[in-house]
């Protein structure tokens, strides 16, 4: 599969929220402001990519020749785990400043489903190497797309006239619809632009 | 002894149900919900790897390091979920194709975690097993309510194992747009915000009674 058409398809057609629903715990926690939702993404896709290329090494190198497929989800969420681990071990001694805006976000995305999912769906579709690395990349900026563009939607609902109890989460939900919506427009890509 | 399970039991139901209330589980919430029986089915396989974690966890709690019991949290949840993916794999091979990906992703579950370290981390084990099965039939509730309204507006009629429960359906066409990915959004912002309007009327009439 052409690089271009991974990347298109992870960003826009098989967006990681708004179609494949992967991600949505930290997408409805942190998007409260576009500068939270920025230093997010920044980690996500970080996280995503690195993600992609270990638990595919380990799927090829380990699990694979010696017959232990059951133990993927195991290894794999062990292998995310210890990653956000490390990064945030690197980030503390790197850039504490960035550190300590993150918080706690950071340990979240162990727990963020579509780190687990792009490494899953990688070995899923039968990515080689490289692919499944621009498929991690193109995951994370989907997500991040998502919610920087959510973000800076929810900044001004703070201030809009809504219902008193669709306040908060129920008019977020129904704003991330609408959003989907606008997605779903791009299905036809795809289509149109490498098989039409 | 049994008002205490009791207690450990129903918050997760209806007034701290994990989804409408505590918005934990989000991802296969609204993923699988096209329809019941997969929405059922998902709570049925997340409530069987929270009940044995929070068994497991519970039985550990003494034995296991604070400083690396998430990890160790990890392991027991994927163990859990290691056996449903391969049980379902092997007795259920249709919902299982059509679960897809999101059964791995039971381990990711905020809600399966969230309550290990929260609960079972800390309780006894009778009480950590109501709790898991509280909180999964909540789970399992929200999951079947939301997959009803969308299955019901998107198709017009309800299927489980094969069988239309409705016979002719609902007699006007269905919109598609509720059992594609947008209606779940709204679905679940639209449920919300009707147990929200439910929750303030029933309050405020409980504070005017209380008045008079």
């Amino acid at each position: 599969m052409s690089f271009i058409a991974i990347l298109l398809s992870g960003i826009l057609i098989n967006n990681f929220v708004l179609a494949r629903f992967l991600g949505l715990c930290p997408f409805m926690g942190v998007s409260r402001k576009v500068d939270t939702a920025m230093g997010m993404s920044m980690a996500v896709i970080f996280v995503m990519t690195m993600a992609s290329v270990i638990t595919w090494v380990f799927m090829h190198y380990l699990l694979m020749p010696l017959d232990l497929i059951y133990l993927r989800t195991a290894t794999f969420i062990l292998v995310i785990a210890s990653l956000v681990q490390f990064v945030e071990i690197v980030l503390q001694k790197v850039s504490p400043v960035l550190y300590q805006s993150l918080g706690i976000f950071l340990p979240l995305i162990t727990t963020n489903c579509a780190v687990l999912g792009a490494a899953i769906l990688n070995i899923q579709q039968e990515y080689t190497f490289v692919e499944s690395v621009v498929h991690g990349i193109a995951a994370g900026l989907g997500w991040a797309l998502a919610i920087i563009l959510f973000a800076g939607i929810r900044e001004r609902l703070e201030v809009a006239d809504v219902p008193p109890s669709m306040r908060g989460l129920p008019i977020a939900y129904v704003v991330t619809g609408l959003m989907a919506v606008a997605f779903f427009g791009f299905q036809g890509l795809f289509r149109a632009l490498f098989v039409g | 002894m049994i008002r205490q399970l009791l207690a450990d039991f129903t918050p997760g139901l209806i007034r701290e149900n994990p989804v409408f209330r505590l918005a934990l589980g989000l991802c296969p919430v609204l993923a699988v919900t096209a329809a019941v029986e997969n929405g059922f089915w998902m709570g049925m396989a997340s409530m069987f790897v929270l009940v044995m974690s929070n068994l497991i966890i519970s039985l550990l709690k003494s034995v296991i390091p604070a400083r690396v019991r998430i990890p160790c949290f990890i392991v027991v949840i994927a163990t859990f979920v290691t056996i449903v993916e391969l049980t379902m794999q092997a007795f259920m091979p249709a919902m299982f194709r059509i679960l897809g990906i999101f059964i791995p992703l039971i381990v990711v579950n905020c809600l399966i975690l969230g309550r290990a370290e929260a609960f079972a981390s800390r309780r006894p084990v009778l009480n950590s097993i109501f709790d898991g099965l509280g909180m999964g039939l909540g789970f399992t509730l929200a999951l079947v309510a939301i997959s009803f309204v969308r299955e019901i507006f998107g198709t017009g009629n309800i299927v489980v194992s094969g069988t239309a429960l409705l016979g002719g359906g609902l007699g006007f066409p269905p919109a598609l747009v509720m059992i594609l990915p947008p209606g779940a959004f709204l679905t679940i912002g639209v449920l919300l915000g009707l147990l929200n309007f439910a929750t303030e009327r029933k309050r405020s009439t409980a504070g005017q009674q209380a008045g008079q």
